[in-house]
């Protein structure tokens, strides 16, 4: 960052602070002080009677109701958090598998595969069509007596009666593929990136080495890529925890009911949050808290692991000292 | 010898992963082959499985599609429309605004400079969903609920368009520039408006495709925000797609997102060189 003067007593700090000023003003009213009344909210009653609400106090009731620790109340939060996480995992594990895989043969000069720039545009496609129509779009293909199925049914693949709907694993699986398919090509591009960024002479002194192709991607991409690889895990958390469009549109009860069926095992955080917020605040609030909690804590040992990354590394370098001299 | 093996070594691997990556670009399009396949086909030929050839059923469906939305309040036009007058100052605010702060940082030297950039990233993280109840409430009392204000406004705040463009201005900003205009007597805001700000275009347009597809799917802020049907958004409208009436007439359903998905798939193949650009520029910190 440049240094600037201020010059014939003219300071120009003042248009720097006048120029943030909006962002800030816009983020206090708009995001800050939603969040701090979302806190507050979290620790009051909402009981409507008559088209009547009456508000009251209640401490941490709303959190001890949805954790499950109060009588008679059952542990919504941790189950639909389930669901999210379920739902999540089963997405991010072999979309960045994939992701990586295909970055290392687009960024591979040796094989000469081209910069694979239709391949690029065409697997970030459904990454920018509307979530929703997409969610729609697969429960339309593989409902019961949609056309997947009857084409699998007539070639006695599955049974008369099968339905990916009424099937637990079925449908998280199916959500988890909508994701999968929707976000390896963003990763994909992410990596490529960071791995045009490795700097090839590494590489060469590898190839002088000896060293095979496996090793070279285990030993010199994945430990420079580990920044990028951090952003990706992070970013697909944090996203993965707020899910919304996809859930509440595929498998749900009638009429924009919001219940992720079978057995409300597809209903994520978000959904809950949407489906209390006009009728339990105080619980819809609780629900934003906790999930705001989890983001916090994921955030921070994104940001740990960034500033630790030199340290991180010294240690291992000396860690693998340590071995090397023992054997 | 060793030498020719490796070559075909080389030469069945190559054609190995082009196998793969064309299987995946054929999988990333397929199900809207499907669709739009659908979209052409008769209730009853859908519910007797796949086709990769197209029907004749689609006036059928269109007219069916026309007189099914007739009950929801909004038609997908209408909707489409809404969806048009939110994304659009949306866009704006939010790319103006962030090279705004982003050059409002990068420029100037001021006491807050340190503490303002580390929060513009410290909250980056921070989705709205946290803080929506805190938002739905607040828009009440400001008597904003059910209009369009609530979900344009926050664009002025979007730190990771202020990330991205500070990253821009620290490449193709040089400050002498800055310099000379003042001593040529334009004023900062000015000075901004007409110098910087034509500089920045092609972060800009980048940027504002991102923020325009982010708004026009958006689904979740709408639903809390928008309540009477005639609002509604298209994300809103799809939602609506779902209920029983159209769930019965599978053509409808297929033709109708058919038609949300339209536009998008447009305009991703008019600009999709930008935005595979803008992926790996955004998302990477160096």
């Amino acid at each position: 960052m440049k240094k600037k003067k201020t010059k014939g007593g003219v300071n120009y700090g003042k248009h720097g602070l006048l120029f943030i000023a909006p962002f800030f003003i816009a983020y206090l009213l708009f995001s800050f002080w939603p969040l701090l009344s979302t806190f507050y909210y979290s620790f009051f009653e909402y009981v409507t009677r008559n088209l009547h609400t009456t508000v009251k106090f209640c401490g941490l009731q709303n959190y001890l109701n949805i954790l499950g620790i109060a009588d008679g109340e059952r542990a919504y939060f941790l189950t639909y958090l389930g669901n999210t996480l379920r739902i999540w995992i089963l997405n991010f594990v072999p979309q960045v598998a994939l992701a990586l895989l295909i970055a290392a043969w687009l960024t591979n000069t040796r094989t000469r595969l081209g910069r694979g720039g239709i391949y690029k545009v065409l697997v970030y496609m459904p990454n920018i069509i509307t979530a929703a129509s997409i969610s729609l779009l697969f429960y339309a293909l593989l409902s019961k007596f949609g056309p997947i199925m009857s084409t699998l049914r007539s070639w006695g693949l599955i049974g008369a009666t099968s339905d990916i709907m009424t099937s637990k694993w079925g449908t998280s699986l199916t959500l988890s593929f909508i994701l999968f398919w929707m976000w390896y090509g963003n990763s994909t591009l992410l990596l490529i990136a960071g791995m045009m960024g490795i700097n090839p002479s590494l590489y060469e002194a590898a190839d002088i080495d000896g060293a095979s192709g496996w090793q070279k991607f285990t030993r010199v991409t994945i430990p420079l890529l580990k920044p990028v690889l951090l952003y990706v895990l992070v970013t697909s958390a944090i996203g993965g925890l707020q899910l919304y469009d996809i859930p509440a549109l595929f498998n749900t009860g009638n009429g924009g009911s919001l219940i992720g069926l079978p057995d409300d095992t597809s209903t994520t955080v978000t959904m809950y949050i949407m489906r209390l917020h006009a009728s339990d605040t105080g619980r819809a609030a609780a629900v934003s808290v906790l999930l705001f909690i989890i983001t916090l804590i994921i955030s921070l040992i994104f940001f740990r692991a960034f500033r630790d990354d030199k340290e991180y590394k010294s240690l291992r370098a000396a860690r693998r000292r340590r071995r090397g001299a023992r054997t | 010898m060793k030498e020719a093996d490796n070559l075909r070594l080389q030469k069945r691997r190559k054609v190995l992963r082009h196998a793969v990556l064309i299987f995946l670009s054929l999988l990333s399009l397929l199900p809207f082959y499907l669709m739009f396949v659908n979209a052409t086909r008769a209730s009853n030929d859908i519910k007797a499985g796949i086709s990769l050839f197209f029907g004749g059923s689609l006036a059928e469906n269109l007219k069916s599609f026309a007189s099914a939305q007739v009950g929801l309040g909004v038609t997908v036009l209408g909707a489409m429309l809404n969806s048009f007058k939110i994304a659009v100052p949306f866009t704006f605010l939010s790319v103006y605004f962030s090279a705004l702060t982003a050059y409002g940082i990068y420029a100037y030297d001021f006491k807050l400079k340190k503490f303002a950039w580390g929060f513009i990233m410290a909250i980056m993280m921070v989705p709205t969903q946290v803080f929506a109840i805190g938002y739905y409430k607040f828009m009440i009392q400001l008597h904003l609920i059910d209009t369009y204000w609530p979900l344009i406004i926050p664009a002025i705040t979007t730190p990771a368009v202020v990330f991205f463009m500070h990253q821009y201005l620290q490449g193709a900003l040089s400050l002498e520039i800055v310099e000379a205009a003042r001593i040529d007597g334009s004023g900062e805001f000015h000075t901004f408006n007409t110098i910087v700000l034509p500089l920045m275009k092609p972060a800009l347009a980048t940027q504002a495709i991102f923020q325009f597809v982010y708004c026009w799917n958006n689904l979740f802020m709408p639903t809390l925000i928008i309540s009477s049907s005639g609002k509604k958004t298209l994300t809103m409208f799809v939602q609506m797609l779902t209920a029983e009436s159209f769930r019965t007439d599978y053509g409808v359903v297929f033709v109708g997102l058919a038609i949300t998905i339209l536009p998008m798939f447009i305009m991703y193949f008019i600009f999709s060189r930008f935005i595979v650009e803008g992926v790996s520029l955004g998302g990477v910190k160096e």
